[in-house]
């Protein structure tokens, strides 16, 4: 469906034209700047509402579409559209952005330019996730990259250089890899645009076109096809990260100032977990499968090593980082899963529509609380000068009674405590993935057990104990971070009781996804 | 009315040898103006001429006795290239502003350079390209020998004797070509269409097409350049960088191969795994690519490390030249404008901003200047100039380097690996230099204060990004102007059956 | 109009007497009328005088017969010839504008006299086609030339110089005297018509060869062409500047015209091919290697020199190996290249020594002495620019076309490829000449002055003849149809 107004171009470049208002505005002053760059995420979020109010979830295919040609000659368009999966990732990134804005509203370092470069984020992040032309969407794929450099280089901790250099570095590796998987793809098919790729991969017309078009060292068109299919994927294992390639994410997180690490782990990270569904997955579908037993053991270890390492973490922000890895992976989990089988039997079906509705909802929650938990240690690192050490603390709960409790209930969202906003997801990704690949989810398990662990000693070691006398005079939360607080806090609840709300959005993108499974 | 490019520039060297001694803003303000005017001219062209087929522009006999006539004409490459000409040499004056000693001099010598590239992109008999083409190497060696920096005498002289070999080169293909068409012409359409006996192409190709490229900065012939932009003051090297070296890739395009286009065919038998010049030249390209990226990699002084991906750069031209497809060859063609302007930029940050000021181009006493917070813009725009040359997208050079290689995986695969292995090279060479310049931690000297940015080096430098902006988001414009001189007559023998 | 009588032998040869007379005239005139003036006024005067004289001589030029021949090719006259002459009449006259500013001898009227005496000789020596006469006509020109060269009596050098080129040249003048002479025995007669169709009976003749070899070997003193060239760079660096001037400019025109002439209408029948896979003996293989040996020898000595006389000498010596391209190729189109060569390399001599003439006072020799020139005399360094850079071949300066066309002329012969390998290497001298010009160049532009170097001044006529050459190399290379159509035309 194609709409005479460019809804989804506008959404994308509402926070860009936002960005530099900031920057001409910044000149009077940093609160000219800040509330400028509030009012133009909080019209980002409501025009995302607007559309998801639009938007009808039974509907097959792409809404909202917008197509021009650009540059035929090398197959640039530019296609825009929207499923459930993008307008979710849509309502993330801007929730997300708007989080990362409260918790920056009284962080007197971070003035015009970083509210600036946090809209250009932004737009390339709502450009990413509604991008359907593979270069139209690269473009805003290594655009989101720049922003994000700069504010972890610029506002960072003492190990920055580095981190944001390996964040950086490792990023354009897999850009790179990506970029030469899709021009390969490009001349054997000649198209970008993901719609056309998708459908050909059904049909098999993908295959056909690679064998007659790829001559490589006569190698046949399987095996050409998993080639590319290993470069697209490095591309996105970088990204969401897939250990063994998270290296840069510990770093990055850490070094970078907290309320830049939100942005991250909230927005960010999702990128690398959408492209598995929106491009591998409907492109790749048979290259997943046969490379299921590996894709399998990789989600495994990203979902069990990094809640070890967290357990073994000392410091609040690289535990989270970890911890942030390991919510991933339950995703990635999730997606190899459904690529397990072609059959068609409700039991299948269902079973992969449980765990690609998991997926989703693990994404939109790991985003609240992930973001929402970066928020909490940014507010803490703000009162204890900036220390965050996991042993530094104790019994904060008498100092900061609301803090704690409100840190506490993220802190068991994160878990997956029934009635939060991460059961629904973890247990449907469960839910789904035991019938089709019963010992990955045991194993899998073992990460929740993990994070449990985790999570509950740093309850333990933060909140509960005595209190040593330096944190005696911390003040606790101030009426207006109560009030900053409290609409993600609500989320929480809301989704946790009433995930329909989430899954509603989503169904017919799941439906679709789950159809796309076929080789 | 493009003529004018060249006549204007030419008229405006001599009118600023008789500006006043004792104002040199008169003189800067003819060369300015003149600069100026010639953009206007291309834009005008650009604008009004967006199909891209030839037109002449003049053409009166000139020595009949030898069929050489005065033949400009422009087809849709020309006009990309008479652009990118327009555009560096606005910028290379705007960021010359400062230049102090002989000034007359200087912008004399410069807009004699940029008269004869201009005459290099627009004449279409092979004689008169060659006339404008040597008349060029002057004023390098002056403008690098007087006003340069290191070791400026040794890299003139280097630099000008390279390109007078390449021009040899070319001069000998050209008078055989002459010769055995016995056509009495030395027109370029006529000679395109002419049937050079096939052994006769095998060998005048490859002496034509590295005669050209030596100025294109081919590897192994590449050593010239490093030296030679590092040495020059800023506006040579952009122009250098910028333009000239795009003289040689031009020459390779609209001579060697145009006019001896059989001499990429397969020779029949194999040397050491090669089978023609095109599969030679294309890895030289490559090695030229991974080169250039490597050695700037470990370089200690920034203005080699731009001079070495100069060299990086015009690989990929040349490796999009010797895909003979379509896309390829429109891949090197953008290529040469984008890299035009990306150079110019490099070069003007580089050069102007930070050494005219800092007076070292030593990365390690850089690193030890908190320039980032001194001069903010040159770091922003040092930055953009950075995102530009790695081939970011939204910037002209993505789309460059994704059709070279688009072409180049249709020609020889395993080449493009090695392509985007140098892309990589040049993501970590140039990162490398961006963070020592402007994001290096600096020590506790005391506080600096560095002269601010001047007015013209901000809009030198807003001309060419926004140059190289527009162009990334909008390729529309230069594609209607490359593909359809590549699909037209005159390159007609050089099409082969995967052309696409 | 042909003819034998001395009437014709007068109409014919009418500019030459004008000019011989004008000699005289001027030697009467400083003797008495100038005796008692200033030498600069003598100079001026004399030098006034023997331009008017060349310039009737031109005009006298224009109203020749087109064609005519006195006693069966002693003396010919046509178009090219009259081209010729017309052309070292219009050097003879820059010389002399030259020579208004020199200072170094008192006997000025001999001098001018001998340089107008070298002038009838050069115009002479190249309308003829007898061996008698054209050894005459060499020795009237050597012998004047000897001594233009060791006139500067103060100057051990110019002394030493003098003598060399007399006792090389006296050499030469005997082996090509004997070559000659055998070329008389084969042929039974002097006239170089004559001698072709002897050469062509029988070519393969051992007393040819030998003839060949040294017939090549003196004239190949005459143009300076190694390894006959050992005089060269010390006539050039210590005859007095304007001596040394029509020595590299004019009576190169002179000889390379004989030169041709001689092989391409006497020897024809001999002349073998020098081209890649089509070898065969002859002259033409001879000239070919005398040509390598010239441009190899001439262009790379001249990078390790340090005067600029010098680098001008061995330049020479490269551009004679040029300039015998032309002949190895013996075609019509190579000999008109040949002409247009020629003559505009004599003017961009000219040029060069004229600017060395100019600084005459600041004892100018080696290339650092050019320090600073644009400074100091910005005139002069411009003009300076432009003759070099028409030695070294640049576009689109007439040296340029020249090269070009005796290269065009040099592939055109029957084998396309056959005579590349010879152009290839004129080429590749050719950038290695650009290093050494582009040397003194560098000196002039980039450096600034030595401290305490003052403006030169340039006298008036200097300053004109310096230009009107400088526009003549622009205007011939911009255009070289001018010249090039009148050569050919006169060809036919």
């Amino acid at each position: 469906m194609s709409s005479s107004f460019p809804s989804v171009s506008a959404l994308t470049l509402l926070p860009f034209v936002g960005g530099i208002a900031v920057l001409l505005l910044g000149r009077a002053g940093r609160p000219a700047a800040r509330l400028t760059a509030v009012i133009f995420a909080t019209a980002a979020v409501a025009y995302t509402l607007l559309l998801w109010s639009r938007f009808q979830p039974a509907l097959p295919g792409m809404q909202m579409q917008e197509m021009h040609p650009w540059e035929p000659a090398i197959g640039l368009a530019y296609h825009v559209g929207l499923d459930g999966l993008s307008l979710l990732m849509l309502a993330v990134s801007s929730i997300v952005v708007l989080m990362a804005m409260g918790a920056s509203w009284s962080n007197p370092k971070q003035g015009p330019a970083y509210f600036c470069l946090l809209l250009f984020l932004e737009t390339g992040l709502f450009g990413t996730f509604t991008a359907l032309n593979f270069l139209h969407w690269f473009l805003f794929w290594e655009l989101s990259l720049i922003p994000a450099f700069f504010m972890i280089r610029l506002w960072g901790g003492p190990g920055r250089a580095r981190a944001a250099t390996q964040f950086f570095v490792y990023t354009m590796v897999g850009s790179i890899t990506l970029l030469l998987a899709f021009l390969a793809l490009f001349l054997a098919s000649g198209s970008f645009d993901f719609v056309e790729l998708t459908q050909m991969a059904q049909t098999g017309q993908l295959a056909a076109a690679i064998g007659q078009n790829l001559h490589w060292h006569q190698w046949d068109s399987g095996h050409i096809t998993m080639f590319l299919f290993c470069g697209a994927f490095l591309g996105f294992a970088v990204k969401t990260p897939v250990v063994p390639f998270h290296g840069w994410l510990a770093s990055a997180y850490s070094e970078a100032a907290p309320e830049t690490t939100m942005a991250l782990t909230g927005a960010l990270s999702k990128m690398g977990v959408y492209g598995f569904l929106r491009i591998l997955l409907p492109i790749f579908p048979e290259q997943m499968w046969r490379a299921r037993t590996v894709l399998l053991w990789l989600a495994i270890a990203t979902i069990v090593l990094p809640a070890f390492t967290a357990w073994a973490q000392t410091d609040l922000k690289r535990m989270f980082a970890y911890s942030s890895i390991n919510h991933l992976g339950y995703c990635l989990l999730g997606i190899v899963a459904v690529t397990g089988s072609t059959g068609a039997e409700a039991s299948q079906v269902s079973a992969k529509a449980a765990a690609l509705t998991g997926v989703m909802l693990q994404l939109f929650s790991h985003a609240i609380t992930a973001a929402a938990l970066f928020w909490f240690v940014a507010l803490l690192a703000r009162r204890s000068g900036r220390v965050t050490g996991l042993n530094d603390f104790g019994g904060l709960r008498r100092a900061m009674p609301v803090f704690s409790g409100l840190m506490g209930i993220t802190l068991f969202a994160s878990l997956g405590l029934p009635g939060l906003i991460g059961f629904p997801g973890e247990f449907l990704i469960f839910k789904g993935v035991f019938p089709l690949d019963w010992w990955a989810a045991a194993l899998a398990l073992l990460g929740l057990l993990m994070t449990a662990v985790f999570l509950l000693t740093l309850v333990q070691r933060v909140f509960s104990g005595p209190l040593r006398e330096r944190w005696a005079a911390m003040t606790d939360l101030t009426l207006a971070e109560r009030c900053m607080l409290a609409p993600p806090i609500v989320v929480m609840f809301a989704v946790g009781l009433y995930p329909q709300v989430i899954s509603g959005m989503v169904h017919g993108a799941v439906t679709q996804f789950v159809g796309l499974v076929r080789y | 009315m493009l003529a004018w490019t060249i006549y204007l520039s030419l008229i405006g060297a001599v009118a600023v040898t008789l500006t006043p001694e004792k104002s040199p803003v008169v003189a800067r303000l003819t060369a300015l103006l003149t600069t100026i005017a010639g953009l206007g001219i291309a834009i005008a062209a650009v604008a009004h001429e967006p199909s891209g087929q030839m037109t002449t522009i003049v053409r009166v006999p000139w020595m009949p006795r030898l069929g050489i006539e005065y033949h400009l004409a422009a087809d849709g490459i020309s006009l990309v290239l008479v652009l990118l000409t327009g555009i560096a040499a606005v910028a290379g004056v705007l960021f010359s502003w400062n230049v102090e000693r002989r000034v007359k001099d200087f912008f004399a010598l410069y807009l004699l350079l940029i008269g004869a590239v201009y005459g290099v992109f627009l004449s279409f008999d092979l004689f008169l390209l060659f006339v404008f083409y040597e008349l060029a190497i002057i004023p390098k060696y002056f403008l690098i020998a007087i006003w340069g920096s290191t070791r400026r005498e040794y890299a003139a002289m280097k630099l000008v004797l390279y390109s007078f070999a390449g021009s040899a080169l070319v001069l000998a293909g050209m008078v055989a070509a002459y010769v055995v068409s016995g056509e009495r012409t030395l027109s370029l359409e006529t000679l395109a269409h002419f049937p050079f006996p096939a052994h006769f192409q095998m060998w005048a190709f490859p002496l034509v097409f590295v005669g050209f490229a030596v100025l294109a900065g081919m590897w192994p012939f590449h050593t010239w350049a490093p030296t030679g932009h590092a040495a020059a003051p800023t506006a040579a090297s952009m122009l250098l960088a910028g333009v000239v070296m795009k003289l040689g890739a031009y020459g390779c395009l609209r001579v060697a191969m145009m006019l001896f286009p059989r001499g990429l065919d397969p020779w029949g038998f194999h040397v050491l795994g090669f089978g023609s010049w095109q599969e030679v030249f294309a890895a030289l390209a490559v090695i030229g690519i991974v080169y250039g990226a490597s050695i700037a990699l470990v370089q200690k002084d920034l203005k080699f490390v731009v001079g070495y991906s100069s060299v990086s750069h015009m690989g990929f031209v040349l490796l999009g030249l010797m895909t003979l497809n379509q896309i390829g060859l429109s891949g090197a063609v953008y290529q040469m404008f984008s890299h035009g302007i990306i150079a110019g930029l490099l070069f003007a940050v580089v050069g102007r901003m930070v050494y005219d000021r800092t007076h070292t181009r030593d990365l390690g006493e850089l690193s030890r200047i908190p320039l980032g917070r001194l001069i903010p813009f040159a770091a922003v725009t040092f930055v953009l100039a950075f995102m530009a040359s790695i081939g970011l997208p939204g910037f002209s050079g993505f789309i460059a380097e994704l059709e070279v290689l688009i072409g180049s995986w249709r020609a020889f695969p395993w080449m493009a690996w090695i392509a985007g292995l140098g892309i990589l090279i040049g993501i970590a060479f140039s990162w490398r230099a961006l963070q020592a310049t402007f994001f290096g931690e600096p020590t506790t000297t005391p506080e600096q204060v560095l002269p601010p940015i001047t007015l013209p080096e901000r809009l030198g430098a807003c001309l060419l990004l926004a140059s190289t902006i527009v162009l990334g988001l909008y390729p529309r414009v230069l594609m209607n102007l490359i593909l359809p001189s590549l699909n037209g007559p005159l390159f007609e023998q050089l099409r082969r059956g995967d052309w696409r | 109009m042909t003819g034998s009588g001395y009437f014709a032998l007068l109409r014919l040869t009418e500019p030459e007497i004008i000019v011989a007379l004008t000699g005289l005239l001027v030697l009467v005139l400083d003797l008495s009328f100038l005796r008692r003036t200033s030498l600069a006024i003598r100079f001026r005067g004399t030098v006034v005088a023997s331009s008017i004289g060349c310039a009737v001589a031109l005009g006298a030029l224009e109203r020749l017969p087109a064609q005519g021949s006195w006693l069966a090719g002693m003396l010919v006259v046509n178009p090219l010839t009259q081209l010729v002459q017309a052309a070292l009449l219009v050097l003879a006259i820059l010389i002399l504008l030259l020579v208004d500013s020199a200072r170094f001898t008192t006997h000025v009227g001999e001098y001018c006299a001998l340089m107008l005496f070298a002038t009838t000789a050069m115009m002479l020596l190249v309308s003829t086609q007898n061996l008698l006469v054209i050894f005459i006509t060499i020795e009237f020109l050597s012998l004047s030339l000897y001594i233009l060269t060791a006139f500067d009596k103060q100057s051990r050098q110019s002394a030493e110089a003098g003598l060399k080129y007399f006792l090389f040249g006296g050499m030469s003048a005997g082996i090509l005297l004997f070559g000659m002479s055998l070329l008389y025995g084969i042929s039974g007669s002097l006239s170089l018509g004559e001698i072709a169709v002897a050469v062509n009976r029988s070519p393969g003749d051992p007393l040819l060869t030998l003839a060949v070899v040294m017939v090549v070997t003196g004239f190949g003193f005459k143009i300076a062409a190694a390894p006959f060239h050992m005089w060269a760079p010390e006539v050039y660096q210590g005859a007095p500047t304007w001596s040394a001037s029509l020595v590299a400019s004019s009576s190169k025109v002179a000889s390379f015209f004989a030169l041709f002439v001689f092989f391409y209408v006497g020897l024809m029948g001999a002349v073998g091919s020098a081209a890649r896979g089509n070898y065969s003996i002859g002259w033409a293989p001879l000239i070919a290697i005398v040509a390598v040996v010239s441009m190899l020898w001439g262009n790379l000595a001249a990078i390790a020199q340090t005067s600029f006389r010098r680098v001008l000498a061995y330049s020479a010596i490269g551009h004679a190996g040029y300039m015998l391209i032309a002949l190895v190729a013996h075609s019509r189109q190579s000999f008109v290249s040949l002409v247009y060569y020629v003559i505009t390399y004599a003017l961009a001599t000219v040029g060069a020594f004229g600017v060395l003439a100019a600084l005459e006072d600041e004892k100018v020799d080696s290339i650092a002495d050019f320090r600073g020139l644009s400074k100091r005399a910005p005139d002069l360094s411009f003009c300076l620019l432009i003759f070099l850079l028409s030695l070294a071949g640049i576009p689109p300066l007439a040296g340029f076309f020249g090269k070009f066309y005796v290269f065009v002329s040099a592939l055109e012969v029957a084998d396309h490829s056959g005579l590349l390998w010879l152009v290839l290497l004129a080429l590749a001298m050719s950038v290695v000449s650009f290093y050494y010009y582009l040397k003194v160049l560098k000196q002039a532009y980039v450096l600034e002055p030595a401290a305490g170097a003052a403006a030169i001044h340039v006298r008036a006529t200097t300053r004109i003849a310096l230009w009107v050459t400088a526009a003549l190399v622009v205007l011939l290379g911009c255009f070289p149809d001018l010249l090039l159509d009148r050569i050919a035309t006169a060809l036919h």
